[in-house]
């Protein structure tokens, strides 16, 4: 176990958590203003991710392909915002949780539907491809690193929208007081659209990246959507600076414990056991990190209400 | 518009009068199809205890129903290769009889259940939600993970588990057996509902400054609750995987939570015949519309959005015009 090699990993699992954070911020603006549990975030992500791939399939431009993510999840976000979504805010987690299931059953199947079972490719542009050197003689995947610069640019572009725009300021006062910025004359049905269709992009630009690095099928969105859960719940609903932290921390865990557990439990137990429990203990280590935050700190780590 | 008491008993009809004549016109697939859905009627019944009576919105029941299903996977697995599941403090044999795989999977989803519950009732709300998805995940991977029993693959058995004086591979016999639980399960869940316990759950979930200021422990009340409503899954699971003869870790997976909350939204929450017509209109949905489309879960989805949004009760509260439960 070399040093390279464990800033390597450290930079995977840096990657997959600034992927992880486009997912949560999304999710965790869309509950702190809207008090909203949205099960069908990760269909956005898949329609972001198939966005892509088409577009980028049909004009051979990985930009395009971006673009049409961003633009393709946003529409979707605000369709479905508009025609069942504000039908939610008023009834219970119950019930949001179920109509959104829903969804993810019509977006999955109808996805399955247009596209057919199989898994679309979308190919790293050749400008991106290939390894890059870092200081230190590390080679790392251009690709990757951009990814993570595009992430921190992102988490960037959203601390400045929320603390330095009139829309973050609408966006602060919903979440404190949703009547009172009514009265104020704030278009308040406005308002949450643009909300969701923001998450909605974030989540499809999120999809279109990890595309590129792993197969566009049907199904892709479930399991980014759990982990993005355990960020926010980690991270404090409703908080963007805690879903940042959540979702590093997320992305370390996941990627550094299934290299480094079976390695230290080899210094325990013969190398066959070890790597099975090793890796069972791996893949549950984020929901053990969840339950161990949640039962020591109910309401996340930077949450402010339960 | 129908009484609810009307419709009750010709859900339970349905129940008797499906399986005869498909015995008689020799449809052995319908009563397999009326097991399942007998059984996925426990496993809802379990968490209508949950979450109709105790106001527990568990996204993680599928935990007790795969416990269920592996109690029954691995011990009918040594049985079927004369291995001993432990050696030591005592031998431990595997079983082919079901008495006992029920009692073992009643008794490890409880301890699971009291373990889940215990944790996951410090936290409330949206947060509870996730944390039982959470637990829910742990066990998945879990079992996709352990390879002494099958992984990712699962485990195969060849020959359904025995239950004294019956043959269990006789379709209806099997049937009968799922049926007469799950009677036994709704009458104990109709005098649990109105024993003092499921009286002052209903009061917890309603209003817990109030039952505390009378003397009650909500959060113990809502732990027993979580504790019978995972015992009951947990026997569904062993069921189930008995119907199927084959266990694998899609039984923990969170569709399979959503799935069993789906049968309960659609009859009707807190009613105590509504996961019963859930499951049921379930099982005819994904059978009829399955014939139709591949894409079935389209319609699926329509149909849940249309309930979520415009009919709360359930199919029930639809049929018999009125939203809540009265009783």
């Amino acid at each position: 176990m070399s040093f390279l090699l464990l800033i390597e990993q450290v930079l995977n699992g840096l990657q997959f958590g600034i992927m992880l954070f486009l997912m949560a911020a999304g999710l965790t603006l869309i509950f702190g203003v809207m008090g909203l549990i949205n099960l069908a975030h990760g269909s956005l992500y898949m329609i972001g991710a198939f966005c892509a791939a088409a577009v980028a399939a049909a004009t051979g431009s990985f930009l395009l392909g971006l673009v049409a993510a961003l633009a393709g999840a946003a529409a979707a976000g605000a369709l479905v915002e508009l025609v069942v979504i504000r039908r939610l805010y008023d009834k219970d987690h119950l019930d949001q949780v179920l109509a959104t299931f829903a969804l993810i059953l019509i977006f999955s199947e109808g996805t399955r539907w247009v596209f057919g079972s199989f898994p679309l490719f979308l190919d790293v542009p050749d400008f991106l491809s290939g390894p890059v050197t870092l200081p230190g003689g590390i080679e790392y995947p251009l690709y990757r690193l951009t990814l993570i610069v595009i992430g921190l640019l992102v988490a960037l572009g959203l601390y400045m929208l929320i603390s330095r725009t009139r829309l973050g300021i609408q966006i602060r006062a919903g979440e404190n007081d949703r009547e009172m910025i009514a009265a104020l004359g704030i278009d308040i049905a406005r308002l949450y659209t643009i909300v969701f269709a923001l998450g909605a992009a974030l989540a499809g630009l999120a999809g279109a990246l990890v595309g590129a690095i792993q197969s566009v099928q049907v199904g892709m969105g479930e399991p980014v959507l759990i982990l993005a859960f355990v960020v926010i719940v980690i991270g404090g609903i409703g908080s963007i600076k805690g879903a940042l932290v959540g979702a590093v921390l997320v992305g370390l865990t996941d990627t550094l414990g299934g290299i480094f557990l079976p390695e230290a439990l080899k210094l325990f137990l013969d190398p066959s056991t070890a790597t099975s429990v090793g890796s069972s203990l791996a893949s549950m280590a984020i929901y053990i990190l969840m339950a161990a935050v949640l039962i020591l700190r109910p309401a996340g780590l930077f949450g402010a209400r339960a | 518009m129908i009484r609810e008491t009307y419709l009750n008993a010709l859900t339970l009809g349905l129940f008797v009068l499906i399986p005869a004549w498909a015995l008689f016109a020799d449809e052995p697939f319908t009563i397999t199809l009326m097991t399942r859905a007998a059984i996925f009627a426990i496993a809802a019944i379990g968490l209508n205890i949950a979450l109709g009576i105790g106001g527990l919105v568990s996204l993680g029941h599928a935990v007790f129903f795969g416990i269920g299903g592996y109690a029954m996977g691995i011990l009918a697995y040594h049985a079927q290769t004369y291995t001993a599941l432990a050696e030591w403090p005592v031998l431990i044999d595997g079983t082919k009889s079901m008495p006992i795989i029920w009692l073992v999977a009643v008794l490890v989803s409880s301890l699971a259940a009291l373990v889940i519950g215990a944790l996951s009732l410090r936290t409330a709300g949206v947060y509870f939600i996730m944390i039982t998805l959470a637990f829910g995940q742990m066990f998945f991977f879990f079992t996709i993970s352990w390879a002494e029993y099958g992984g990712e693959d699962g485990l195969s058995i060849y020959v359904r588990n025995g239950f004294p004086g019956l043959n269990t591979l006789a379709p209806i016999q099997f049937y009968g057996l799922c049926f007469v639980i799950l009677c036994l399960v709704l009458l104990f869940t109709w005098r649990l509902s109105k024993s003092p316990f499921g009286l002052a759950l209903n009061a917890a979930r309603q209003a817990p400054v109030r039952v505390e200021t009378v003397g009650l422990d909500p959060t113990r009340l809502k732990l027993v609750a979580f504790v019978i409503s995972g015992a009951i899954t947990g026997l569904a699971g062993a069921l189930f995987a008995d119907l199927n003869r084959f266990v694998s870790p899609t039984m923990f997976s969170w569709q399979t939570s959503g799935e069993i909350m789906i049968f309960l939204i659609l009859g009707g929450v807190g009613r105590l015949y509504g996961p019963v017509v859930g499951a049921l209109a379930f099982v005819a949905l994904e059978h009829w519309l399955g014939g139709l489309s591949d894409y079935w879960h389209i319609y699926l989805g329509i149909l849940l959005l249309l309930i979520v949004l415009f009919g709360r009760g359930g199919l029930i509260g639809l049929a018999s015009g009125k939203e809540a439960v009265h009783d």
